[in-house]
């Protein structure tokens, strides 16, 4: 029997909040309008400079674009489990834990916000309108890179989610903590990872594989050699990187989970 | 149904002095032995911090034992969670398994799924359970917009829906009125006797027990003190019975053997005396004092099983104490 039960959550959570339709129109254009603002960042810098880090202002739109729809896509997942902390004190953890399903997807569904899809729509705006003035030798390859990247990058940032959110097993409050990884490599990943200092650049792109979210698959789209270095291949490997991430998050929070349950410690 | 053998449960809590942590560890089920048979109904009763919530923690296979044995249902609750999950029904009273905005019947739908009932069983259970509940009128309404009376009703029939072997209560009458209350009594008590659905309640509420409960446990310190049938702990440990006779006339109350006090009321027309239940029977007593006065009614009071409990502990503290 195919398991129907994840989609019937999310499709309860959906009709709860569309009985406050008005908000709801409100808050999703505020998220419209909340993806927009890190554009605008990026276009006054380029009313300074022509070029960041070797790459034209629609070369970084691109790389905004894809890290601005990947993690929408992971925040509409999971960003719930920034209710972590709630969730463990209030005892909600528990009532989880009573249900014969995985506490981690029932997690994810708990509280899927539509009007998050916001960020989502803004990006992809964005993303149609980069495609369309960079240079690009189409292949089919590459349109299906471009297709996966973001889907792989919402994995990738969904796995950090995670791995940094597990934290609050331990410390209650390690929420802040949490968000330093979670939002913080939301923002990293607009920007071309050559940017960064060497030693920022290392962590985020390959303890955190933020680097593979956007600035690879947007290297290996444009053609364009690495000016740090590494082969043209890394930029095909983010599926890859993305279901390591996923199996590294998965035994993260299995120890996470029986470090509660009291097995862990 | 459950089977438990010198389960011990220790948790690590940190005491911070200065900038220095420390992990001191505290006991909160300390070596619980107990069996519950198939059909039975238990009330779990201790003050609170006693190591109830620990324990039934532990039965439900959201926390692992730190040492001990215990089997319920057939299974290991720590390592086979899931498994236990669907043949079991938990209500927490101060927690909601239920979605918060949704309708009642969209929770029940939704429950339905995760437990994978049929939807003909789905049908005949919500159905029994909502006539015997009294559920009709609040099944459209968002549960934010229940009644506590009627959310915790919401609750139990969740808990059945897959029509588990054992139903675990935690304090399911906690804050409700005194109608509502009668009502969940009622209605467990009917599925207990009815479909032999295995019933184990925490509660501080006693009279829950005195409706429900054929059998009580008593825990502190994580300790069992007691653990019997309600009339042989009260026996047990509350020697004295009491027998209440209002006179037709004000008068002394009549000097008869077997009384060990006496205290009277409105003037001479009531009075109390008391009895050794080892040493008299409540027949015997009526008997002679019939003899002596004229009596207009009169009534057998059993101690309060709060004071059964509190004699308990007494008895507890004062074994501590000579140790």
């Amino acid at each position: 029997m195919a398991d129907t039960i994840y989609p019937r959550l999310i499709g309860a959570r959906l009709r709860s909040q569309m009985s406050y339709r008005a908000s709801f129109a409100l808050d999703l254009l505020t998220q419209v309008l909340a993806q927009w603002v890190e554009l605008v960042v990026i276009l006054v810098l380029f009313s300074h400079v022509n070029a960041l880090g070797g790459f034209s202002k629609d070369e970084v739109l691109l790389m905004y674009a894809f890290a601005g729809i990947a993690f929408g896509i992971a925040d509409l997942f999971a960003g719930q489990l920034d209710n972590l902390p709630t969730y463990i004190r209030a005892g909600t953890f528990d009532v989880l834990l009573m249900r014969p399903l995985g506490t981690l997807p029932q997690i994810m569904v708990s509280d899927v916000r539509l009007r998050r899809l916001g960020r989502i729509v803004g990006a992809l705006a964005v993303m149609v309108y980069a495609l369309a003035h960079v240079s690009i030798a189409w292949t089919p390859a590459k349109v299906a890179l471009t297709i996966a990247t973001p889907l792989a990058g919402a994995v990738i940032f969904s796995s950090i989610w995670v791995v940094t959110c597990s934290v609050c097993f331990w410390i209650v409050e390690g929420r802040e903590f949490a968000n330093a990884f979670t939002y913080g490599s939301g923002a990293f990943t607009s920007y071309p990872v050559n940017v960064y200092s060497a030693p920022l650049r290392w962590l985020m792109a390959f303890i955190v594989p933020g680097a593979f979210v956007a600035y690879y698959p947007s290297l290996a789209l444009l053609g364009e050699q690495d000016p740090l270095g590494l082969p043209g291949w890394v930029g095909w490997t983010s599926p890859l990187v993305a279901v390591l991430a996923a199996v590294v998050a998965g035994f993260v929070w299995r120890f996470a989970v029986r470090h509660y349950r009291g097995t862990g410690s | 149904m459950i089977e438990v053998r010198e389960l011990r449960r220790e948790f690590k809590v940190a005491t911070s002095k200065g900038l220095r942590r420390n992990y001191k560890t505290v006991t909160a089920v300390d070596g619980v032995t107990f069996d519950v048979r198939a059909g039975e109904a238990v009330g779990y009763v201790g003050p609170n911090g006693a190591g109830k919530s620990t324990t039934i923690k532990m039965l439900t296979g959201i926390l692992v034992p730190t040492s001990g044995h215990l089997v319920v249902g057939g299974v290991d609750p720590s390592k086979q969670r899931r498994d236990l999950a669907r043949r079991i029904g938990v209500v927490f009273g101060q927690r909601s398994q239920l979605w918060w905005d949704l309708p009642l019947k969209d929770s029940f739908d939704l429950l339905r799924s995760i437990y994978r009932v049929s939807a003909q069983d789905y049908r005949a259970r919500l159905d029994e359970c909502v006539e015997l509940l009294g559920l009709q009128e609040t099944l459209l309404t968002p549960v934010r917009q229940l009644s506590l009376g009627q959310r915790m009703r919401g609750e139990i029939t969740a808990a059945l829906l897959h029509a588990p072997e054992l139903l675990v209560l935690d304090e399911p009458t906690i804050g409700l009125d005194l109608e509502s209350k009668e009502r969940l009594r009622e209605f467990l008590a009917d599925i207990n006797t009815r479909r032999g659905t295995t019933l184990l309640l925490t509660t501080h509420d006693l009279d829950d027990i005195e409706r429900l409960c054929p059998r009580l446990m008593v825990i502190d310190h994580g300790r069992v003190l007691a653990d019997g049938p309600l009339d042989e702990l009260r026996a047990e440990v509350t020697p004295d019975r009491e027998l209440v006779i209002d006179l037709r006339e004000p008068g002394p109350a009549p000097d008869v053997p077997g009384v060990t006090a006496v205290r009277s009321e409105a003037n001479g027309l009531r009075h109390h005396l008391t009895f050794r239940r080892a040493e008299t029977t409540a027949a015997q007593l009526i008997t002679r004092v019939v003899r002596q006065v004229e009596v207009h009614d009169l009534a057998v009071v059993e101690p309060e099983i709060d004071d059964v409990i509190r004699k308990l502990y007494q008895r507890q503290l004062d074994q501590d104490v000579r140790r």
